[in-house]
């Protein structure tokens, strides 16, 4: 590993910034000059040199002022989700291309300046706004309305969805850390895909403020890194209750999650779902799974077969809860107030009013083909007759398999399995075929509907050499144990700081 | 109880009721809901549905639907659940309004109050808190409407009632009482031309006995007059259109004060299918018993309870405690004449008669009456013990309130109503009176009853108006025995 | 089950989405195609289970949180009207609503 300042990581670059060995301007303009030379693996929506700099000046008085926040001039960038005052916000989508967010998410100003009026922020710098599958609806970021994203380890092959661009960043070495949104996947699975590490908490740790909403009940905001370590300085700044902002966001007083990460594994009881290891793994990942928990072993650690037995029910139940939600949060975007309004909607031979033409014009003109597809679903599963036998029943089997996973972590401390079933796919494979995606989702979704933590950590390579991750669940609360799980596996193995070619 | 009927049609009505709740801000947000600000300046990120954005539930609001609960015996539900209303409009600006579907805050409950002199009990249905939404203003743009959004995220409590009413009379009756019970416990300042206390009718006609009739729906009621003309009209129409062999179809009508006539709204393109469901983005509203008991304990004694205090600890009639409990200040003007004077009955007939009178000839509120209850219940005790008769009370009155004086017994003096009742006196001018007049004496020694009556005339005249007629009268008939 | 196009013909009216007609039966296809793996959720026995909204409610109960009644939120009309699509004397501007 190089000591170029692309290659240290969050903890390292914060500890050379507090020691004044780099100047967060410094730092912000190298990452800077790496994303432009890096931009055809189209990791970023957004930058503005400018606006970071500027902030990399601020940051830089409060060192010399002797602030030691935590990540205080430390580059970091954000998931086009989050809205930001500095940076256009569009969710990846032509609905909100330009859009700009007179707030910062809640999420971007504790990780940086701070919540207006509340307490000063962790000091990071933003680089930019990063590309994402559109309304975050995909698993391989080829939704994103405006430009498809690489994966660096093999630029033919998606970077998996939807904190796509989030992922890219991180392996590419454009920032030290990111943070991604995850509502059936979208950390996990990218990370995945990417060999980085990657953390989804509790529903309800961190504020849903000011992410643009997917499915209010599954939506969680998580940071991406290349080690736990790094996760964990992220998250630490990241969660805490938002009573002012966002009802859903609990009243967990935030955490410092780097205060563990050092405990020894010895004896902790590693669940093994035998429904995560059914003919539908392929060999590959199912080698380098296996590796990691052989490495888990040695540690110390036990490992428990057990059940989830609902784990292929979670496809249907996702898939109807979430579009359901979405239906309805994406109804605020009907061309009045923000975002896109289509120029010409009258066709003199409807008999729809121009109110009605305007609204379906627009909407049909700013969403793309997966999003409408999901409205479409969602509205369909809402409307009369048909609540009771898909929303209703989804939201009851949502019950059975979050109580399949208590009755899980009564004999185990962490659950242990794949992220996804393959590789990262190549470009256009799955074609015109949503199922294919919605499928190859399986093994995320069941922590996602119960609410759980769950983790992806680097865990070897499978076909083609694409990287292959862990998923770590935890039950509720248990992030900083996930955290000194995945830390401990790096502390023995090397995946997470192996980097792909071309991009050093 | 027998429903009058019209041409021989049974009326069938209920009421959704829209009350603004008094809270400074709004129900999710936490914007002001002052009236009348200048256009989306009182709509913030959240209300105008900024992508983003998420509510955060009013504890004001919470506790003004408490309030009205205990205040019309209803059930405070222990847990309630915020759902999703979908569908477009450009006031809308999330594209659903967040209301209560499944379970709603307060449950059940009653209004009663008195038509005419019948007691009149109309059932609750439910009462649930929601969001208004904005405004569309269509004029002054060409081929466009403009949209303003300080409306949108006040919080309304929906009170909803089972089809009770049988005539326009009793509607309107249930509609100020509403409008009394939620001003009076202060949860909306029930200003009806700021749309603060709006009023939807569902109205319906059948053949007694029959099932009930398809009904149609009078939209914004904004004043009360406007909804008997409304309600009216409906009935009317509906007759008429069954009696002419058309079947009605159910609607939403608007009602036109320019016509008198209501007419159906433009319908929607789709049928509505809201396609409710609990809002993800709000946990279940719970509200711990010790919550609701606090709320019991500090609020006002209710019109209905302090009526009937009236009637215990005043003997007043039913009717004269509801008239004086129509507005928290009436009522207690009254009751503090009735404390100072000693004089319940009398202090009400003067609020309900004398003053009640003034305030509406001049159309001012019992606050600004020129005459307070201490000066009233001084002019009283004069009437209670004889000191004026009423004709005099009244002329003291009539200085009090247009200011010329303020002591009663100064008026009394200075105008010398004092009545005579010293009998010395009347004996001496009563012996004159028959002394002057030898013919009325013999006529009525003759049984002539009339010139009895010209006889006391002339000695009242002779008191100048201060003798007692009674008393006069009474001394008469001794002399003449 | 399955949908027809006029299902999707008044769902695609329900959303506010207008479809082209190739795009309708693109869609048809698709969404039934989805609604397949949806079966085997039906016929899951539920009954006598709470539906699980907030996902954390599944071992704690979860209340809504009240807010204080302050007003706190100043004027930032030209801030948040910044994106809007059409605006005249601070109003949206929208097609004539008929009512």
């Amino acid at each position: 590993m190089s000591d170029a300042l692309h290659d240290l990581g969050v903890a390292r670059i914060a500890a050379k910034l507090r020691a004044r060995e780099v100047s967060a301007v410094e730092a912000a303009q190298h990452f800077l000059l790496r994303m432009k030379a890096h931009d055809a693996l189209g990791a970023f929506l957004a930058t503005d040199e400018d606006v970071t700099l500027e902030q990399a000046r601020a940051a830089d008085r409060r060192i010399a002022a002797g602030d030691t926040a935590a990540l205080l001039g430390v580059p970091i960038a954000h998931k086009d989700i989050f809205v930001t005052k500095d940076f256009a916000s569009t969710a990846g989508s032509k609905m909100l291309a330009g859009y700009r967010s007179p707030f910062d998410a809640t999420v971007v100003a504790r990780l940086g300046p701070g919540v207006p009026g509340g307490a000063p922020g962790a000091g990071a710098v933003t680089l930019g706004k990063l590309n994402c599958d559109e309304f975050a609806m995909g698993s391989s970021n080829e939704n994103s309305a405006f430009a498809p994203v690489r994966n660096p380890w093999d630029a033919s092959r998606i970077p998996g969805g939807s904190s796509g661009g989030s992922a890219v960043a991180v392996a590419a070495r454009l920032a030290p850390a990111v943070t991604g949104t995850d509502t059936g996947g979208s950390i996990r699975q990218p990370a995945s895909f990417c060999g980085i590490t990657g953390i989804k908490p509790t529903y309800g740790r961190a504020s849903r403020y000011g992410m643009i909403a997917f499915a209010s009940s599954l939506d969680q905001a998580g940071p991406m890194a290349r080690s736990a370590e790094d996760c964990a300085l992220l998250l630490s700044a990241m969660c805490g209750p938002d009573a002012d902002r966002d009802s859903t966001s609990l009243d967990m007083p935030a955490e410092d999650f780097s205060r563990s990460l050092n405990d020894l594994v010895e004896g902790l009881r590693i669940g093994i779902p035998k429904e995560f290891f059914g003919e539908g793994l392929s060999a590959d990942v199912r080698a380098a799974v296996d590796g990691a928990l052989k490495q888990y072993e040695k540690l110390g650690a036990k490992l428990v077969p057990i059940s989830l037995p609902r784990t292929e029910l979670s496809i249907p139940v996702y898939y109807i809860i979430a579009p359901a939600e979405a239906s309805s949060n994406l109804s605020r975007f009907d061309g009045v107030k923000f975002g896109h309004r289509a120029k010409d909607f009258i066709d003199p031979a409807s008999k729809l009013s121009a109110l009605e033409q305007m609204y379906r014009r627009t909407r049909a003109e700013g969403f793309g083909d997966e999003v409408q597809r999901r409205i479409m679903i969602g509205t369909y599963v809402l409307s009369h007759g048909y609540y009771d036998a898909y929303y209703l029943q989804a939201q009851k089997i949502r019950r059975m398999i979050a109580d399949d996973f208590q009755q899980a972590f009564k004999v185990c401390d962490v659950i242990a399995g794949p992220v996804a079933p393959t590789v990262a796919w190549k470009m256009g494979e799955h074609g015109n075929d949503p199922l294919a995606d919605y499928l190859a989702d399986i093994f995320t979704l069941p922590a996602s509907l119960a609410g759980l933590p769950g983790m992806s950590v680097p865990a070897g390579f499978g076909e083609g050499g694409m990287p292959v991750g862990l998923q770590l669940i935890g039950n509720y609360f248990q992030e900083s144990r996930l955290l000194n799980a995945a830390h401990r596996l790096q502390q023995a193995t090397d995946f997470h700081l192996r980097a792909p070619e071309g991009v050093l | 109880m027998t429903t009058k009927l019209i041409q021989g049609y049974e009326v069938v009505i209920g009421f959704e009721t829209h009350a603004q709740l008094s809270t400074q801000s709004k129900i999710f947000s936490r914007a002001a809901t002052a009236f009348g600000a200048e256009p989306n300046t009182q709509a913030c990120a959240v209300d105008l549905a900024l992508p983003g954005t998420l509510p955060v539930m009013n504890r004001g609001a919470v506790e003004r639907a408490i309030e009205f609960g205990l205040a019309v015996n209803a059930t405070i539900a222990p847990r309630s659940v915020f759902a999703r209303k979908n569908y477009f409009y450009p006031d809308l600006p999330k594209g659903y309004q967040i209301s209560q579907f499944e379970i709603p805050v307060v449950q059940g409950g009653s209004v009663e109050f008195l038509l005419g002199e019948e007691k009149k009990s109309v059932r609750l249905v439910r009462a649930h808190l929601e969001e208004d939404a904005g405004k569309s203003l269509h004029e002054d743009f060409v081929g466009q409407s403009g949209i303003d959004l300080n409306r949108a995220g006040t919080p309304l409590l929906e009170i909803v009632t089972e089809p009770d009413m049988r005539s326009s009379d009793e509607a309107v009756a249930y509609a100020k009482e509403l409008h009394k019970i939620v001003t009076w416990i202060g949860i909306c300042d029930g200003n009806m031309q700021e749309g603060s206390f709006r009023c939807d009718a569902n109205v319906s006609v059948r053949r007694p006995g029959a099932p009930l009739g398809t009904r149609r729906e009078i939209k914004n009621l904004n004043s009360f007059k406007f909804m008997q003309q409304a309600i009216d009209f409906e009935i009317r129409w509906q007759i008429e259109q069954i009696e002419d062999g058309h079947a009605i179809q159910q609607a939403t009508v608007l009602f036109d004060p320019d016509t008198g006539e209501t007419r159906a709204m433009r319908t929607k393109e789709d049928a509505a299918d809201y396609r409710y469901f609990p809002d993800p983005d709000l946990p279940p509203l719970v509200i711990a018993p010790d919550w609701v008991e606090r709320v019991r304990s500090e609020m006002a004694e209710l019109p209905r309870v302090m009526a009937a205090r009236f009637v215990a600890d005043y003997g007043l009639p039913e009717y004269d405690a509801t008239t004086l409990t129509q507005s928290k200040a009436m009522a207690a003007y009254f009751e503090a004449t009735a404390k100072a004077s000693g004089q319940p009955k009398l202090a009400s007939n003067w609020v309900m008669g004398e003053v009640s009178r003034r305030l509406n000839a001049q159309d001012i509120g019992i606050g600004a009456a020129p005459v307070g209850p201490a000066q009233l219940a001084a002019l009283i005790a004069r009437i209670a013990d004889d000191t004026v008769s009423n004709n005099a009370a009244r002329q003291v009155f009539d200085a009090l309130w247009s200011g010329d004086a303020s002591d009663v017994d100064a008026v009394i003096e200075a105008k010398g109503l004092k009545q005579m009742n010293d009998s010395g006196a009347l004996e001496k001018i009563i012996d004159d009176i028959i002394a002057a007049n030898p013919d009325n004496v013999a006529q009525f020694k003759a049984g002539k009853d009339k010139a009895f009556n010209a006889l006391v005339g002339q000695a009242m005249k002779a008191t100048k108006g201060k003798g007692n007629p009674q008393q006069v009268s009474e001394l008469l008939r001794k002399k003449l025995q | 089950m399955s949908l027809t196009l006029p299902d999707i013909e008044r769902i695609a009216s329900l959303a506010r989405l207008e479809l082209p007609m190739a795009h309708r039966e693109r869609l048809l296809g698709q969404i039934n195609g989805f609604f397949d793996i949806v079966e085997q959720m039906r016929a899951v026995d539920t009954s006598g289970i709470e539906p699980l909204a907030h996902p954390v409610a599944a071992i704690q109960e979860v209340a809504l949180r009240l807010r204080e009644d302050q007003v706190s939120e100043p004027d930032q009309r030209e801030a948040n009207q910044r994106s809007a699509p059409a605006v005249e004397r601070g109003l949206f501007l929208v097609p004539k609503v008929i009512e």
